[in-house]
């Protein structure tokens, strides 16, 4: 828990101004400021997130070699379980809109609040009461589960490891979700200064927003399937379970018909991060500010309309298969439209490569590939090739970890000072973006190779011809994984011995940058009035804090 | 380079090929044109920055032109993909059931196998069935897999054009030695393989293709 006394800069500011009666712990854990329910997400968050690495340097160690190297297979099966419920529900769906979103979202739109406080607080403990049973599940008797992220029937009713308990602590975590996205769309709704329209708002505010709308509408749909498998588990009815009459591509389907949107949850609020740390760094404004809006809508609503592209070896019509190839293709391009703007708003610009900066770099190159090779798979005679191959386990994790997981760490460093009012050691996050981006290669672009070559996913064993990338692979796991361990070392540090950050280290203009570090208790004293584009840096020369 | 062991393999490396070179291309150019701003507007430089806020024609050009390169991409892909769909009527049936954790291959004079025997250039058609939960036959070297799945018949086809031996894996996860459940598909001469196939046959259904 982020200590009183240990983040004291200045006594008014909102470590210090309880929303209760109770000051001490309580005062943290009854709030319903969002700035301290942001933070409270973000030590969650982050503890699953190490845990989830930790898990996978464990999967990387035993694929170091052929054959038994550290754990049996069972054990092996639960860990990649384990690895993708972690990062999936406990890391990145709920990770830059639970954190960012609701430190800076209120903020960015000149609110005190979110729409709804104390709704905002029952989210942290949908999120945390999930979190615990799913962390339950893994020592109560039976085991832990074995079925692979997915869930896919008939395995998940065969399994004899505790299925229901970790699929109810997803359920739970899915009603988090929901109502952290309906907090976040009356937020943007009703209370936006006065000025501020919504083609004045801030791109991260336009990406939260169209993130917070996938929540909403796709979310129940898991909801539903999960209780359909428990009900299966427990009773037998028949739904999805073959032996008894039930169909299992229905699963897959209502499966994939929010996991699939989910994707768009992760990666959008990353895509809006990307588009406030260009022009602050760039210092000049956005180029497409309406394209890369209507780019985040558009990818928010067509991303409803691909998810059977994960079911091309399934057995479904064929005339499925090409529509759902035709369809996939073009939720591609609203992605490329973000990227060209994005390299575009540097040109002319006046760049000074801080560290968000060099992450945010760093995430286009590693983004970009994982939308390339996504290409690939929507083309219905390579996907069938690599299709449940480590190709595939490449490309998401370009996606995912080299765009969204990149951008967590872009957006870390680049709201640090503002959350924390401290700085961390510029030099150590410099040179924490080359050896992430070193280990990050190396560890997952061999995936793609060996996918190519006809590795299975989710394969505790693997032939003799692997062997070699494999070893790459996880040299690179020890790279990334130091990586992280390190950033985490320093930004603690920072947190309780760095110097103190002026209220606008960067020079940004969006208007948590206009407000102390750390912001008061609802953050403004006086609702400003917007009367400026939102990355409009000729402001800065007024403002005083520049 | 030895020739493929199925036309549809070079059908695939093409399509790939095809997907990573424009990849390649657009992400160099991505890339280059990043790096180069990054050190052409560095603020040590001085440059007063200038506000362009969008550009209607360029944001149309890289519409347009992605969307070209998709729409080719989806084409290559969608007729790559009706090869091995469109099944010859003469295609030549083998049952495949799938149990955790092993592959069972039935062929029509009764005769089972746990190795996959096919003759060179007959067009095969492998229906596959699954008795318990999802698998998926995977045979990397013909760049081809389907699942197998309880209630369902899912099928898979090729035309093995060169004799050797190809592992056939199982792609879709099922259970404790998933990674285990390996076979092999052989393709054998025709005379080669009629041998095989008479061999210790049952006898009443031992008038098969061979006869």
């Amino acid at each position: 828990m982020m200590g009183q006394t240990a983040v004291a800069v200045k006594a008014d500011n909102f470590y210090h101004q309880s929303t209760n009666k109770y000051s001490g712990i309580l005062s943290w854990l009854l709030t319903i400021d969002h700035k301290r329910i942001g933070l409270m997400y973000m030590v969650s968050i982050i503890f699953f997130f190490l845990v989830g690495v930790i898990v996978g340097v464990l999967m990387r160690l035993e694929l170091m070699a052929p054959g038994k190297t550290i754990v049996d297979a069972q054990t092996y099966n639960a860990l990649f379980t384990l690895h993708g419920v972690i990062m999936i529900f406990l890391f990145i769906i709920p990770g830059l809109p639970a954190i960012f979103g609701n430190f800076f979202l209120p903020i960015q739109i000149g609110a005190r609040d979110v729409a709804f406080p104390r709704l905002n607080l029952l989210s942290y403990y949908l999120y945390v009461i999930g979190a615990v049973l799913a962390l339950l599940s893994l020592v109560l008797p039976g085991g832990p589960i074995d079925t692979g992220w997915t869930f896919y029937i008939p395995y998940s009713v065969r399994s004899t490891t505790n299925i229901s308990l970790p699929l109810l602590a997803a359920f739970i975590l899915g009603f988090s979700s929901i109502l952290t996205g309906l907090n976040f769309i009356t937020t943007v709704h009703r209370l936006r200064a006065p000025g501020m329209g919504f083609f004045k708002m801030p791109l991260f505010v336009w990406a939260t927003y169209a993130t917070a709308w996938v929540q909403i509408i796709a979310t129940p749909v898991v909801g539903i399937t999960i209780l359909l498998v428990i009900i299966e588990r427990l009773f037998g009815v028949g739904i999805f379970d073959p032996a008894l009459g039930g169909d299992p591509i229905l699963f897959q389907h209502m499966f994939w018909i929010y996991s699939h949107p989910a994707v768009y949850i992760m990666i959008l609020p990353a895509m809006g991060v990307v588009s406030e740390i260009i022009p602050t760094f760039s210092r000049r404004t956005i180029f497409g500010y309406t394209a890369i809006a209507m780019s985040s809508l558009a990818i928010a609503f067509v991303g409803y309309l691909v998810w059977a592209h994960h079911m091309f070896t399934s057995g479904m019509s064929d005339t499925a298969r090409w529509i759902f190839s035709l369809l996939t293709f073009l939720v591609a391009l609203p992605s490329g439209v973000k990227v060209f703007n994005w390299v575009a708003t540097m040109y002319k610009g006046s760049i000074d490569p801080q560290p968000p900066f060099l992450w945010v770099m760093a995430f286009i190159f590693l983004f970009s590939i994982g939308g390339l090779t996504g290409l690939v798979l929507g083309a219905l005679a390579t996907d069938v090739h690599v299709h449940d191959t480590y190709f595939v386990v490449a490309h998401f994790h370009f996606v995912m970890f080299g765009g969204t997981g990149t951008i967590f760490f872009a957006a870390l460093h680049y709201w640090f000072p503002k959350m924390f009012g401290r700085m961390y050691n510029v030099k150590f996050a410099r040179i924490s973006v080359a050896t992430f981006f070193i280990g990050f290669m190396l560890l997952y672009f061999p995936k793609f190779i060996m996918g190519y070559m006809g590795m299975p996913r989710r394969y505790y064993d693997y032939l003799p011809q692997f062997a070699n990338l494999q070893m790459i692979s996880t040299i690179g796991s020890w790279i990334l994984s130091g990586t992280i361990f390190f950033i985490v070392g320093y930004l603690l540090h920072a947190l309780f011995k760095g110097p103190k950050a002026p209220s606008n280290p960067w020079g940004g203009v969006t208007l948590e940058w206009h407000i102390q570090s750390p912001p008061i208790m609802e953050n403004f004293k006086t609702i400003p009035t917007i009367t400026h584009e939102p990355y409009d840096f000729s402001q800065l020369k007024e403002m005083k804090n520049a | 380079m030895s020739p493929a062991p199925t036309q549809h393999v070079e059908t695939v490396d093409f399509i790939m090929i095809y997907i990573v070179a424009i990849s390649v291309v657009l992400l160099l150019g991505i890339t280059a044109a990043m790096i180069y701003f990054v050190f052409k507007y560095h603020r040590k430089k001085g440059h007063q920055p200038v506000d362009i806020h969008g550009n209607l024609l360029l944001e149309i050009v890289w519409i347009v032109i992605p969307t070209l390169l998709v729409l080719s991409m989806f084409y290559y892909g969608y007729t790559g993909f009706r090869e091995i769909r469109d099944v010859p009527e003469d295609a030549y049936i083998i049952k495949v059931q799938a149990r955790m954790w092993q592959w069972e291959f039935n062929y029509d004079n009764g005769k089972k196998s746990d190795t996959l025997y096919v003759p060179i250039g007959t067009p095969i058609k492998l229906e596959l069935f699954s008795q318990d939960v999802n698998h998926s036959l995977y045979i990397p070297s013909f760049r081809i897999k389907e699942d197998a799945i309880v209630g369902r018949t899912n099928y898979l086809f090729f035309k093995p054009e060169q004799a050797g031996s190809y592992d056939i894996v199982c792609a879709e996860y099922c259970g404790l030695k998933h990674s285990m459940m390996y076979s092999k598909v052989v393709v054998l001469p025709e005379t080669q393989y009629t041998a095989w196939y008479n061999s210790n046959a049952p006898e009443t259904l031992k008038a098969g293709i061979g006869n």
